[in-house]
């Protein structure tokens, strides 16, 4: 296999309009003979459907939620970004790729990010037409925030909801669709298999969640749109039915996985606090716009703040370790997250950490309520603050927040060429559940721009591209052997897992598989607790085959979708931490203990590790074969990453 | 603490559904509802019994995925707050509690506690939108939006869809919803293009799926957990009224 990432000729700023000018189309009296299965209604799957719906082709795309509102993208907070420099502070199309190929730590493909980058001002004009009702201020113009990784304000946002606002604003261009007939919806279905016929993509396996039926489709050409994998982890920000099985099957089919081991940990999520708990909760990044980051500069106090023997409010101001800005003067509370990640954990685990776990830091809203008043800052922030006391039971506005990094956000997934397609011929991935974008970090309100980009702006192109060479093939029936063959395997892979009937529940083996990839493949990884992890997890697995317990029900089996996702979780940890062993260096979110500089920062190696890791699946228990897309960067200067 | 859970079970669409009483002891006090209610299902699956359906997900009180009836209120007696946002705490020890799915004419059960809300996806496929198509629209500042009326589209935008009002209404009316939409879509310069239309569908398809009817009495309002006005449904009165004698269908 060879990795062809098909990058147009040509200067940076001209790739994506000369894609477009020689690309090929597709007429509108064959859009309608052709087909496309889209899987997942987020930000990605849906803005896809609806515009693929809009061009006249026939979508069918499937939820796994009652409806597709109600994707995992509807949870992000803070906003959006796009390079309108309406606050004329600098801002450019050029600048928004520099940062974002320097937030990725240089592990990211130079013509993608551009292109996002080049895009990202549509997709603001595109969401304000659609009625998205996003922060305005007193002259009726679009309001606009920082975030972290940027010195400029370019982030859009809808109050904390702009992740739900965007969202709804492509849902209802689904709906439009759906109504028109373009678009068949099929919800609460989830993807068991990919069909392959004659090398290409042509169908899926999905069980009804409803019925626990196995149900065949047919098309020419496939998009998962699933998400990413960050519950390989148990506790995550992820929804609960978030799941990285669509994209493994994808996987096992032939599509290359790229960098898997670059998972996100965000900053600011409110601590762990029980055994029992199912999720972590994120509290939005912007707030670390006012918000100030401290723990105290004595051990001791810290270890009182532990017992519940004094409080926050008891240490003096000259007592407080404000330790971002002391660290990185010029980017203060503004690091971008793994920078700011990683440094709550190192002064936690040099015991400075307060709550009763020892495991939190607190941001601190005391000088933002003076400078601006408590009302100001409850307009910004006011719904976050609730969300908090609701789960904290303590008021922010007093009691400063705690906060702790959590696992958020996976910027690996299948690899994609420049056209959004994986390894496997008329598959495409987009969103969070495909690799490109991002590096080895994602920046704030990046997530929500990719995943629009994506959908509205990138697929309607590149699929025609690929379509215009199937326009004479006939829609498939789904009795053909290649799709009672994939729908046996899921039967007997269902059936295996009812059969076991041991006494150990899904959810204890998940949380097992957690702990396992949280302790030895998470914030800091070295090459002994990978090599550990990489047993631990495999020995977990063959334990899972013997002895999990999934009752064996007719029709909805909620067990069952838990557990059938947990098995593909266990094989997916293990390849996480095999590239984390591989990639001897540290960079954004993976940061391998081994490789820091002498002030404890990420240290790269691009001489030997530029490069995008895919993998090619060679059955479960074999080593995958390491394929390497070389990064070649002509517009950027690698330099060590800076923010001080 | 210890509680005492009344659970509605039902195993189908169509079979006869009952109240099933539980004894729940140890359950932390930091736990979320639906954590409490996870803890139950390991136990009910260690046992060999069938665990209990209830829908869920972000668990953060935004996707709208869950929603119980709990000691007869819709996502419990706390204000503002969604399933998943509501913590044992807020329950004392010793108490007994009753969850019941949304009952609505217009949401069949499928199992336990899960019903089906595929009506109001119907809702909004009737016009609940802008019709732009992707690309060839404006520069976003192109049309300024007076910050009043943004941030009243951005309160009635809130609405999570998880269909509270329609189970807390007598009527099982859909007007706190849809009146939402309405109002988001009424207050911006973009949606006034189709008001007229968008509004006449809108109420048209909330008749053919059997949404009852709106007699005021506000409990949509006093239980959704996004705070959602009911001057929304009083928007919409007006613009339906408005559309009916100047543009009807």
């Amino acid at each position: 296999m060879e990795l062809n990432s098909k990058i147009p000729t040509g200067p940076l700023s001209e790739k994506w309009t000369k894609y477009k000018t020689e690309q090929k189309l597709v007429n509108p009296a064959n859009k309608r003979k052709l087909d496309i299965i889209v899987i997942g209604t987020g930000l990605a799957g849906a803005s896809a459907a609806a515009s693929f719906g809009e061009l006249g082709f026939n979508v069918k795309v499937f939820c796994i939620q009652d409806s597709p509102r109600r994707a995992h993208s509807i949870a992000a907070q803070g906003g959006i970004n796009a390079a309108k420099n309406y606050p004329n502070d600098g801002d450019s199309v050029q600048r928004l790729f520099n940062d974002t190929i320097k937030g990725g730590d240089y592990r990211a493909r130079e013509a993608n990010v551009y292109r996002l980058a080049e895009v990202s001002n549509n997709i603001i004009d595109q969401c304000v037409a659609q009625g998205v009702p996003f922060a305005r201020d007193y002259s009726g113009l679009l309001a606009n925030r920082s975030f972290g990784g940027a010195q400029v304000s370019r982030t859009f946002y809808a109050k904390g909801q702009t992740g739900q606002q965007l969202l709804l604003g492509a849902y209802g261009a689904l709906s439009k669709e759906i109504e028109k007939g373009t678009v068949k919806m099929y919800a609460r279905r989830e993807m068991m298999d990919l069909v392959i016929v004659d090398g290409r993509a042509r169908g899926v396996i999905v069980r009804n969640l409803v019925t626990g039926d196995l149900e065949r489709y047919s098309a020419h050409a496939v998009v998962v749109a699933s998400g990413g994998y960050g519950r390989v982890f148990f506790l995550s920000t992820n929804a609960m039915s978030s799941n990285g099985s669509a994209i493994w099957q994808c996987y096992k089919k032939g599509a290359c996985m790229a960098n898997p081991c670059f998972t996100q940990i965000h900053p600011t999520c409110i601590p762990v606090h029980g055994d029992y708990q199912s999720k972590l909760t994120l509290m939005s990044e912007s707030l670390r716009n006012d918000g100030r980051i401290w723990v105290p500069k004595d051990a001791e106090k810290a270890r009182l703040l532990r017992e519940g023997k004094i409080k926050a409010t008891d240490i003096p101001e000259e007592e407080r370790d404000y330790y971002l800005e002391r660290r990185y003067p010029s980017f203060g509370n503004l690091v971008p997250r793994d920078v700011a990640s990683r440094a709550a954990k190192e002064r936690c685990d040099a015991g400075y950490g307060v709550n009763n776990t020892g495991r939190a830091v607190y941001l601190d809203f005391k000088e933002a309520i003076q400078r601006l008043g408590k009302q100001a800052v409850e307009e910004k922030y006011g719904n976050l603050f609730e969300m908090y006391e609701r789960i904290v039971d303590e008021n922010p506005y007093v009691t400063p927040m705690m906060i702790y990094p959590a696992v958020h956000y996976t910027m690996g997934g299948l690899w994609v060429d420049y056209e959004l397609q994986t390894t496997v011929k008329g598959l495409f991935a987009a969103g969070e559940a495909n690799f490109s974008d991002h590096g080895a970090n994602r920046l704030g309100a990046s997530a929500l721009m990719q995943g629009l980009s994506d959908g509205y702006f990138v697929l309607p192109y590149t699929m025609q591209n690929y379509l215009a060479d199937q326009i004479n093939e006939k829609p498939l029936a789904t009795n053909l052997p290649q799709f009672e063959e994939a729908e046996n395997a899921v039967r007997q892979r269902i059936t295996r897992i009812l059969s076991i009937n041991g006494d150990i529940t899904t959810d204890t083996f998940h949380k097992r598989l957690g702990r396992i990839m949280w302790e030895k493949v998470g914030m800091s990884r070295t090459e002994q607790s990978l090599k550990e992890a990489i047993e631990e997890i495999k020995e977990l697995r063959s334990e899972f085959w013997q002895k999990v317990k999934v009752p064996n029900i007719e029709g909805m089996n909620t067990e069952l979708e838990k557990a059938l996702r947990v098995a593909d979780f266990l094989e997916m940890g293990e390849l996480i931490a095999r590239d984390a062993l591989m990639r001897n260096e540290s960079c954004g979110g993976h940061f391998r203990a081994e490789y820091q500089t002498p002030d404890g920062e990420a240290k790269r190696d691009d001489e030997h590790y530029a490069f995008v890791a895919a993998y090619e699946f060679q059955g479960v228990d074999n080593e995958p074969i390491l394929h390497k897309e070389e990064l070649k960067f002509e517009n950027v200067e690698l330099k060590q990453r800076n923010y001080k | 603490m210890n509680i005492t859970l009344k659970i509605w079970r039902q195993h189908n669409a169509s079979s006869k559904g009952q109240l099933v009483e539980y004894q729940l002891n140890d359950v932390p006090a930091e736990a979320s509802f639906l954590e409490m209610l996870d803890i139950l299902n390991e136990q009910l699956v260690l046992k060999g019994d069938e665990p209990i359906a209830f829908d869920h997900d972000c668990r953060e009180g935004i996707c709208g995925a869950c929603g119980l009836y709990i000691n007869g209120h819709p996502h419990g007696r706390l204000k503002n707050t969604t399933t998943c946002q509501l913590h044992m705490r807020k329950f004392k020890d010793g108490d007994t509690i009753t969850v019941e799915p949304w009952r609505s004419e217009a949401f069949p059960i499928i199992k336990d506690l899960m019903v089906d809300r595929t009506a109001l996806d119907k809702l909004i496929q009737a016009g609940g939108y802008i019709s732009v198509h992707t690309g060839g629209v404006p520069d976003a500042n192109a049309i300024p939006i007076n910050k009043r009326n943004a941030d009243l589209a951005m309160d009635a935008a809130a609405c999570i869809g998880c269909g509270a009002c329609v189970a807390a209404c007598k009527n099982g009316s859909a007007m706190l919803f849809v009146g939402a939409k309405v109002s988001q879509f009424a207050l911006l310069p973009q949606g006034q293009v189709e008001s007229a239309e968008r509004v006449q569908k809108m109420v048209a398809r909330m008749d053919e799926l059997g949404f009852g009817s709106c007699s005021n009495t506000y409990a949509c309002q006093a239980e959704c957990p996004k705070g959602i006005s009911v001057t929304n449904i009083a928007r919409m009165n007006r613009q339906f009224l408005a559309a009916k004698i100047a543009e009807p269908l």
